[in-house]
This record gives structure tokens, C-alpha cells and sequence, in this order.
């Protein structure tokens, strides 16, 4: 974790998910004269402009034409910079994702992607600046490490981390008004490793980005009902951890998955890969965006609409508790 | 102005390396050898007379860069390389069979003195720009030299890099256009036509050079005005023939990629050799 972060808990209340990733993407650059960071004429969307105010010099933004700017993150890259690129996540993951692909992952650069605006959370901006699909795509790019970080704090660690690794990363974040889920930066955070919320034996909700904090209310109140639910924050897509999947599998025997994204291609899809994998049955629900782009809306109430806050993460555990995946409690016949 | 003699290098350099692009051609069933022949004055004049490069160490920081944005004539510049000493020139003798380091577009993580992996067209541009943009932050001195083909200038991001290296004033980037007047499908102007294209270029901020792509003088001269402009980006349209060298290739878009075989070898052999 970068050394010398001055700002503290109570600045963090007053900044917003983005603007704390700004300063803290600052800082780093402060310290660190191979940072550079990149914008798409959403520098103050993005927050990325924090670094161009403090540090304009290596502040470059390239107007809205995303696809020349990742590539040249490419170039730069190669010539030993590390640039970190923001702008929303559509024009990052879909626009661009020739050039993230091809320039980017193939050549194995070193070039950090902070593509906010994911999911649902521009609401009333409309599908065109929605991006439900970017999980899915990014995930499938061999050399991509994928993070949705749940919150301002996540973020700032995801940020610090990526940089600190070698090869491309693709972080993605809300508008940057989400809540805080932690109440500090002081956690274990580390790329690839789910980070257990709750302790539970009934059933395990495996969450990312936004959603994990609607998770935890949900088995907050559900444990008021006598239902034990573990919560993961699975804030690494890619790398998943694998392990702690399957170890809620043999320990809850129900998984339910939530993410603002499409259940076709993200965190659900990686982590029914990881059950089938390990050949050990269990009930399973995949809560997301279920083929179907959203309506206009408040990211709050989409949330609610589609299921993806507490309401709708209860209902799913209603639903999975009841649901029969096996006919006995025999393992031994499994494969 | 060039000698006589550093002309007479650079013309006898150009005809030796068509043939070894024709003999490999021949050996591996088949290249992109219509634009590895328009290109080569392009490639010959830079990495024969204006690159700084060190072929015993192909990732020194200061060095010059070079991005064949058209990356399929890589077989064109495998060639120069090999005989630059960037690698052992049998190996070419693997290029595009199962497992070589040689695929039709050269991957920089597998061929030493290539610096970016090209194929994709409209890529390039991109590239070469944040190659150029990263050394003048950090202070280094080295130029960066982009060859893109004419086809690929209908792409959209080539123009997003033009805008950006106007911006930006990025004046040690020079790029150039290898003007062959073919792609795949056929003549340019018929699918999709590009002139006027230096009109484009100055509208967009470049100042732009037009020559005769095959003739050295007149590449040089070009070279060493841009490496000498200071405001603006310089592009070099390089009037050139696809398959340029072998009389029986010039012109056609048949010779975008295509094999030869040995009756084929020897035709093209002998025309070269009456090239001047």
C-alpha cells in the first residue's frame, strides 16, 4: 500500500467513491514520477483531473476518441511509464476493447484502467452510458486482472495495487456516490483474495462492486430471521479466488451471486465455473441484470427494480433455502 | 543530398533484401509480397542510413523506435532485421510455420528489434504516438518513425492519432504512408476513396511531404526535414507500386499476399536484378 496517504476517515466521509481515488491516484503519482494518467475528456467526470491539477505535466487528456487512447497508454507504456487511463466504463470496455485487447493485453502493458460509471449507476444517463457487459468482456482477455472494488476505500487499495503489479488492469467503479462499505482503509486487502464479510452456514451471497454492501444488510436481516449467510466480497473477478468459492460450496451448500452486470459473463458466470469445476452440487442463483438492459431510472431504485439491493438479495435467500439440489447429505458420491 | 556512393549502397542494400524476400516468399508458400515491395525504399532508407538502434540490445530506453503500422509487411521487415543482425537470418526460414517466432505480423515479445505488435490496422499511428509522447516525458532525445499503409488511413483511429499528435505537437514523430494505391479488394479510390489526402494530413494540422517512394533521394531529403521541423508532426506520402521491383506483381491487388513457386522465384529474381 503506498506510503503517506494524509488524507483520513474524515475526509473520506466528505469525498465521494471517485474523488477519493483521485487523491489517492495523486499521491501515488506524487511519489511515483513513472505514473501518468490519461483521460478522454472526463477528467472532471472521472475524477482523474485531482492528478491533472496537482501534477499537469504528466496530466494528458485526449479528447473523446478512447480507442487512440488506449493505445497510446500502450506506447507509453512501452517506454516504461505506467499510465492510468480513466473514463467511463462503456467507452473503456466496448469502444476501446480492440485496442484494450490487442494493444493492451497481447502485449502484455502495463497500463491501469479506472473505468467508472459501470453498471447502472449513471441511471438516468440511459443505456448508452450504462455498462453492464464489461465484466464479462474484460475477463475474457488472457493477461486482464478484473476488479470491481466495493467502495471508496476498496478502491483506493485496488488502485494503489494495481499499480504496484505488472501487467494490465481493469477496475471499475460506481459514479462515485456510493456509501462506504468499510470504515477505513484499515483491511486486508489483496488482489485475488475475497474478503469474508460475514461468517455463515446456511447459505454464502458472493457479491462485487456496489452491490456488497446491499449483501451484508440483506444478512444482517436475514440472520434477524435465523438464516446464517455468509457474505464474500469477491472484489477480484479475475483472478477469482476459486478457493473461497468452493469452500462456501462445501460449507452452505447455496451460493447466490450479485453484481451490476449482465448474470451472463461476470462475477455469476465465474463463479458457476468454479462450482461445476469442482464437481460438488449445490443450489445456485445468479442475481444481476438478466439479459435485459435496464430502464431509466435512479441507480437506487434500479438496484431495488432489478434486485440487486437487500430487498431483492433476501428474496433470492428465501428462494435458494428452499430449493432442493440434492437428494441426500451423502458427498461421498459426488465427484 | 546523397553521394553517389551512399546512393549506390542504399539501391544494391534495397535489391539484395527484395530477393531474400522473394526466396522466403518461396520457402514458407506464401507473404504479403506486393507491400513488403512497395514499402522497402521506406524501410531500407531508415533502418540503412536514420535509425539509432543497437542490434545487441533491441530494448536500450534512448533508442529510436520504429512502427510498421501495416504490420503485415512484416516479412519486409523481418528481412532487415535478420540482415541488421537483430537475429540469426535462417531462422527466417521458419516464418509462418506452426510454432515459429514468425507470424505474418512480427510480435515484438518474439522477434528482438521489434517494438510494438502490429496486424491490426489503424493501430500503429496510436502507438508511435505514445512511444513519441513517452520519451519527450521523460526527457529522452530518441525519434519515432511510423510506415502505415494508404488502406488502412480509412480507419478511424488514425485520424484520432493525427488530431492527437497535432495537439500535442509531437514533432519527434514522423509517419509516413506507404501510397500503393491498393487494398485487399482492390484500388483504393474505388472502394474507398482517400484523396486528397495531403489536403487531410495539413487539414489536420501535419506537415506533409510528397515524394516518390521508391527513389532515395528523394526519401531522405524528406526524412531530414522532418527530423528537423519543430512544429508540427510530418507525414511523408510516398508515392510507391505495390510489387514494385517484380514486373510481372506491379499494380495488382492479386499480390497482396500470395506464393511463389520456384519457376514463379526465378521470374521474379531476374527482374529484380535489373533493377537499378
Amino acid at each position: 500500500m503506498a506510503q503517506g496517504l494524509t488524507w483520513t476517515v474524515e475526509d473520506a466521509d466528505s469525498m465521494t467513491q471517485a474523488e477519493i481515488y483521485g487523491e489517492v491516484l495523486t499521491q501515488i503519482g506524487q511519489q511515483n514520477e513513472k505514473v501518468v494518467a490519461l483521460t478522454a475528456d472526463l477528467a472532471k467526470s472521472t475524477k482523474i483531473g485531482r492528478f491533472g491539477e496537482k501534477i499537469p505535466e504528466r496530466f494528458y487528456n485526449f479528447g473523446i476518441a478512447e480507442a487512440n487512447m488506449i493505445a497510446v497508454a500502450s506506447g507509453m507504456a512501452e517506454t516504461g511509464l505506467i499510465p492510468v487511463v480513466s473514463t467511463f466504463a462503456t467507452f473503456a470496455s466496448m469502444r476501446a476493447a480492440e485496442f484494450v485487447r490487442t494493444d493492451l493485453c497481447y502485449q502484455k502493458r502495463n497500463v491501469k484502467i479506472i473505468a467508472t460509471h459501470s453498471g447502472t449507476s449513471f441511471g438516468t444517463a440511459g443505456t448508452t452510458h450504462h455498462c453492464i457487459e464489461d465484466l464479462s468482456i474484460m475477463r475474457t482477455f488472457p493477461g486482464m486482472t478484473v476488479i470491481a472494488p466495493a467502495d471508496a476505500y476498496e478502491t483506493a487499495r485496488a488502485v494503489s495495487a494495481a499499480i504496484e503489479m505488472e501487467g494490465p488492469v481493469y477496475i471499475r467503479i460506481g459514479r462515485g456516490f456510493e456509501p462506504p462499505l468499510h470504515k477505513s482503509m484499515d483491511f486486508d486487502f489483496e488482489i485475488g483474495k475475497a474478503i469474508e464479510l460475514r461468517e455463515g452456514t446456511d447459505v454464502t451471497v458472493i457479491a462485487t462492486g456496489v452491490t456488497v454492501l446491499h449483501a451484508v444488510e440483506a444478512a444482517d436481516r436475514a440472520r434477524q430471521q435465523g438464516v446464517s449467510v455468509r457474505v464474500l466480497d469477491m472484489h477480484t473477478i479475475k483472478p477469482l479466488d476459486v478457493e473461497a468459492v468452493v469452500r462456501a460450496v462445501q460449507d452452505t451448500r447455496r451460493i447466490i451471486t450479485v453484481e451490476d452486470h449482465s448474470t451472463i459473463g461476470g462475477l455469476g458466470t465465474a463463479v458457476a465455473d468454479a462450482i461445476a469445476a469442482s464437481g460438488k452440487g449445490c443450489a445456485f442463483a445468479k442475481l444481476g441484470y438478466q439479459d435485459e438492459y435496464s430502464i431509466v431510472g435512479y441507480p437506487e431504485d434500479l438496484l431495488h427494480i432489478y434486485k440487486l439491493d437487500a430487498d431483492g438479495i433476501l428474496e433470492t435467500i428465501g428462494l435458494v433455502l428452499k430449493q432442493d439440489f440434492e437428494q441426500d447429505e451423502n458427498w461421498e458420491d459426488e465427484i | 543530398m546523397l553521394s553517389n556512393k551512399e546512393r549506390k549502397f542504399l539501391e544494391d542494400t534495397a535489391r539484395r533484401l527484395r530477393e531474400r524476400i522473394v526466396e522466403v516468399t518461396y520457402s514458407c508458400g506464401g507473404t504479403h509480397i506486393g507491400g513488403a515491395m512497395s514499402q522497402h525504399e521506406l524501410l531500407i532508407a531508415l533502418y540503412y542510413k536514420y535509425l539509432n538502434i543497437d542490434p545487441t540490445n533491441p530494448r536500450w530506453p534512448n533508442r529510436d523506435r520504429f512502427v510498421l503500422s501495416k504490420g503485415h509487411g512484416g516479412i519486409g521487415h523481418a528481412v532487415i532485421l535478420a540482415d541488421k543482425g537483430f537475429f540469426d537470418t535462417a531462422l527466417l526460414d521458419d516464418f509462418n510455420k506452426t510454432g515459429s517466432p514468425f507470424g505474418m505480423h512480427l510480435d515484438w515479445q518474439t522477434v528482438p528489434g521489434v517494438d510494438v505488435s502490429t496486424g491490426s490496422l489503424g493501430h500503429g499511428l496510436p502507438l508511435a504516438l505514445g512511444m513519441a509522447l513517452g520519451g519527450r516525458q521523460q526527457g529522452l532525445d530518441y525519434h519515432v518513425y511510423c510506415v502505415m499503409s494508404d488502406g488502412e488511413l480509412q480507419e478511424g483511429s488514425i485520424w484520432e492519432a493525427a488530431m492527437a499528435a497535432s495537439q500535442f505537437k509531437v514533432t519527434n514523430l514522423t509517419a509516413f504512408v506507404d501510397r500503393n494505391k491498393f487494398s485487399l479488394d482492390g484500388p483504393t479510390e474505388s472502394i474507398m476513396a482517400l484523396e486528397p489526402l495531403d489536403k487531410k494530413f495539413e487539414a489536420f494540422g501535419w506537415l506533409v511531404l510528397s515524394i516518390d517512394g521508391h527513389d532515395f533521394d528523394q526519401i531522405c531529403e524528406a526524412v531530414e526535414t522532418a527530423q528537423a521541423e519543430k512544429e508540427k508532426p510530418v507525414i511523408i506520402i510516398a508515392d510507391t507500386i505495390k510489387g514494385k521491383g517484380i514486373d510481372f506483381m506491379e499494380n495488382q491487388a492479386a499480390w497482396h499476399y500470395a506464393g511463389v513457386d520456384a519457376a514463379m522465384r526465378d521470374k521474379a529474381l531476374e527482374s529484380i536484378r535489373k533493377m537499378k
